[in-house]
């Protein structure tokens, strides 16, 4: 091992059922260092970090840590600290109803001769601690009373006093406002200096830049690549992570209409949700296709359900058809010809136990009410008629949802919305995990929806998808909307504007 | 061969029927007593045999043991019906059923009887308000849980726990502390006959239908259903989870109200500390023997009913067996230990895989 080296992992891999979520993943942590390790959800960034710390049992590879011989392979978060990897998750886990001190000290209580615990001391201990790091909070305060940044730096403090070489910091300052963001930085540097390696795990690509010195890039479970910071600039960054290549993308989408005096179907105003939006505009006119882009996690999902009242906006105003509105719930959003489909299939999509017909008729039925049943006869129609619009493969449709494969599941809650002939309609991901057959005839659906004069709002990973169908795109970053694409609209000038350059 | 493919169809219909294993239960009980019957030397079917006695003070009645399991087993499955809905939409059980049953029954002695008075013959005001009182004060039960567990997101189980503990209390409350007796034969009548037949199996009738009708004509059943499995997406899908939730526990708890009127009108009284005693547990394992999944989702009212008389044919069994009343928990609580069993997920997959492991010896067989 090198002597700067502080931990290597090689070749790591690690299976879940049906996922291979690390495929010999190479790690390499120098001292004091800030790593940054980047990639879309899913990547395996966490599952990685999980091998680290002992949370997951890794099937193959081999991991050294400076000063042990011989490789290493934790059980528990404890094997983990023995060694001298500390983690910091996201949700700070502490507790709250503790002094500081004792927070610093749980577990590990200095003791007096009588095996008592011995409070001064460790509150003494404590206040230097903090004191060293440049913290300025009374550690005989309850942890509760601080910010949550305070209470990140605890967590900090206690990883640090337990003797770590390796601190990782799993998403640290997705919770935090840029001013908190500023002193856990400065805490991460001054660590850096007493020769800490970091591990930062972080979707702001702003603050990688900010702080790290070198990135690590994952992509599907393998290894893109290991890069000193200054010879990944972000478009570099943002290539490597969804895996394409800057100069393969020459595709040019045909003319594009213009919409820009065609009604206005969604006016939205300074809307935002706290924690995930920040306030944005946007106009959505008649029969317009929007896309929303940006990277997984950068708000665009969050941006619909603002809209849609999945998340109930926490500011500003929205119009739909040139009437100001009051979203409260989805039901308010419905009754106005929205309608959305959800990128959490599992989670937030499917009915499991219902069967094909219910799930589809289930939001037109809410929208009728529950006291005006849809009719046995009617609800087969419907049913039938969606099954057989998006060719979905089922044994009848009494088959319960759950025994369909995941791009069938997909369709029919596609047509749980058609059904309900929304004006607006919001599609979060509808291609995730279908075959390209059934993906380009949703594309195609979209267009006729379109052309039907429905207004869409269109959100994917692929950006390839949305050049080819959208009149317009929406840039998200950070939670925050930071640019339209129109006119002409290439993923070149899309992945410019994700990755923060100039659009045109 | 023709027959036989046909009949294959027939068991595989019915081994897909979501009823068999309550009706299986219910059916062993019923074997009970034909075995016992004939090993006793009296007439093995005695069991269903249905007379028609003449009675000094309630005329021409029905008798026989059937009557006595449908008549004795209404109040379980009245609550029944309630508690399926409760457990479907929320995954938890409302175990204060027993104690609003008789706050319900306080509150209509009380009424009917006027505050203070320990017994009448005389009601103080008209019958209908006493039954609606009872039914109301199930309802308000109702809300009060339905509120702490739709609104508040309490565990349903620690929600109930409230008034399990304090109904009773409110009731011997509005009692002074009295056990009130309503010696009035219009009150006794929920408890009596109407005709020749028991009037609280009229009642349980009126209910069933009056759910089955409502999950028939309206949407509600499937909102519960879906509410019960994926709350989350029915929210995306437009329900309003929390309300659908709040409407079963309201409905439960009106329910226990007819419940609790029909359990004070046969004892003529509100006896605040006995009346719907234990009832929640054997409401809940109604639920649960009609093959209902307490995790909550997809229900099976039919099931449900089955089980709450099941429940009563078990009482009324042992009784017949000669089981003495003290010692009839323990018998049961075995014959329930068999049941569930039956009908758990491990022993259902491991018969599964030895009739499909049968078959396939079979098969191999024919062809050597």
């Amino acid at each position: 091992m090198e002597d700067n080296v502080v931990l290597t992992a090689r070749g790591i891999t690690m299976t879940f059922p049906g996922v291979r979520a690390l495929n010999g993943v190479d790690f390499t942590l120098r001292k004091g260092e800030i790593h940054a390790l980047m990639g879309e959800n899913g990547a395996g960034k966490s599952t990685l970090i999980k091998c680290l710390t002992g949370i997951n049992d890794f099937e193959a590879g081999e991991m050294h840590v400076a000063g042990i011989d011989g490789p290493v392979k934790n059980h528990s978060t404890r094997d983990a600290q023995n060694v001298g990897i500390s983690t910091v998750y996201q949700e700070v886990n502490l507790c709250p109803n503790l002094s500081v001190a004792e927070n610093i000290f749980i577990g590990r209580e200095p003791l007096t001769k009588l095996h008592t615990i011995d409070r001064s001391s460790y509150n003494k201990r404590s206040q230097k601690i903090m004191d060293d790091l440049g913290i300025s909070v009374d550690v005989t305060q309850n942890l509760e009373n601080y910010s949550l940044a305070i209470q990140q730096m605890v967590a900090i403090a206690r990883a640090v006093d337990m003797d770590c070489k390796v601190l990782i910091l799993d998403e640290p300052t997705s919770s935090l406002d840029e001013e908190e963001v500023e002193k856990l930085f400065k805490l991460m540097l001054m660590l850096k200096d007493k020769g800490v390696g970091i591990v930062f795990v972080t979707h702001f690509l702003e603050q990688v830049y900010a702080v790290c010195d070198r990135i690590t890039v994952l992509r599907n479970g393998t290894l893109v690549g290991e890069y000193p910071v200054e010879e990944l600039p972000r478009v570099k960054l943002v290539a490597a992570m969804m895996g394409k290549d800057l100069d393969d993308l020459a595709e040019i989408k045909g003319e594009s209409i213009d919409l820009s005096n065609a009604e206005m179907e969604i006016e939205a105003q300074g809307i935002s949700h706290t924690g995930t939006v920040k306030p944005f505009d946007l106009k959505i006119h008649k029969g317009e296709v929007i896309g929303v882009g940006g990277l997984l996690g950068s708000g665009r999902s969050e941006l619909a359900r603002s809209i849609y009242g999945a998340d109930r906006a926490s500011t500003g105003t929205l119009k739909v058809k040139d009437k100001e509105v009051n979203i409260k719930e989805p039901i308010d959003a419905m009754n106005l010809g929205m309608g959305m489909l959800p990128d959490d299939r599992k989670a937030e999509g499917i009915i499991g136990d219902l069967t094909i017909r219910e799930n589809i008729i289930l939001a037109l039925q809410a929208k009728t009410g529950m006291f005006k049943k849809l009719s046995k006869a009617k609800q087969i129609e419907i049913a039938d008629r969606y099954i057989d619009l998006l060719s979905i493969k089922a044994p009848s449709p009494e088959t319960l949802i759950k025994q369909l494969s995941g791009g069938n599941q997909q369709k029919v809650i596609l047509a749980r919305w058609l059904a309900t002939d929304p004006d607006f309609l919001i599609l979060d991901e509808p291609t995730r995990g279908i075959d390209i057959g059934t993906n380009t005839e949703i594309q195609k659906l979209i267009l006729k929806l379109a052309g039907e004069g429905k207004s869409i709002m269109f959100i994917s990973s692929e950006i390839a998808e949305m050049v080819r169908t959208c009149n317009r795109m929406v840039i998200m970053r950070d939670g925050e909307k930071v640019n339209e694409v129109d006119g002409e609209i290439t993923e070149e000038r899309v992945m410019h504007a994700i990755a923060g350059g100039d659009a045109s | 061969m023709n027959k036989n493919s046909g009949n294959a169809s027939f068991f595989a219909k019915l081994k897909a029927w979501p009823l068999l294993l309550p009706v299986v239960s219910l059916i062993l009980v019923m074997a009970v007593n034909i075995i016992h019957d004939a090993a006793t030397g009296i007439n093995p079917l005695s069991f269903f045999i249905i007379t028609l006695n003449e009675t000094t003070n309630s005329g021409s009645i029905l008798y026989g043991r059937i009557i006595d399991i449908l008549n004795r087993g209404s109040e379980v499955a009245i609550l029944a019906l309630g508690m399926t809905l409760v457990v479907s939409s929320s995954a938890g059980t409302d175990i204060s059923v027993g104690s609003v049953m008789s706050l319900a029954a306080s509150f209509c002695c009380m009424l009917l009887a006027g505050y203070g008075v320990s017994s009448t013959n005389e009601l103080a005001v008209p019958l209908v308000v006493g039954v609606l009182g009872a039914f109301l004060m199930g309802a308000l039960c109702g809300v009060f849980n339905g509120t702490l567990v739709a609104y508040l997101q309490i565990q349903p189980m620690v929600a109930t726990l409230i008034l399990y503990s304090a109904a009773r209390a409110i009731g011997l409350l509005l009692c002074n502390d009295l056990i009130v007796y309503v010696r009035n034969p219009s009150f006794a009548y929920f408890g009596s006959f109407t005709g020749p037949i028991p009037t609280p199996i009229i009642i349980a009738a009126v209910c069933i239908a009056i759910v089955a009708l409502m999950l028939s004509k309206t949407s509600l059943g499937m909102y519960i259903q879906s509410v019960g499995i994926n709350s989350k997406a029915s929210r995306i899908a437009g329900l309003n989870s929390k309300r659908i939730i709040f409407m079963t526990y309201v409905i439960c708890g009106l329910f226990a109200g007819v419940a609790g009127l029909v359990n004070s009108s046969r004892i003529t009284s509100a006896d605040s500390n006995n009346v719907g005693l234990y009832y929640e547990m054997d409401a809940i394992l109604a639920v649960a023997l009609g093959g209902n999944s307490l995790g909550g989702g997809k229900f099976n009212l039919a099931g449900s009913i089955i089980g709450a008389y099941t429940i009563q044919a078990i009482t009324t069994t042992l009784y017949a067996l000669g089981v003495s009343t003290d010692q009839a928990p323990v018998f049961k609580a075995i014959i329930v230990i068999l049941i569930v069993a039956i009908q758990s997920a491990p022993l259902r997959a491991y018969f599964r895989k030895r009739s499909a492991a049968k078959a396939l010896a079979g098969r191999e067989a024919a062809k050597a």
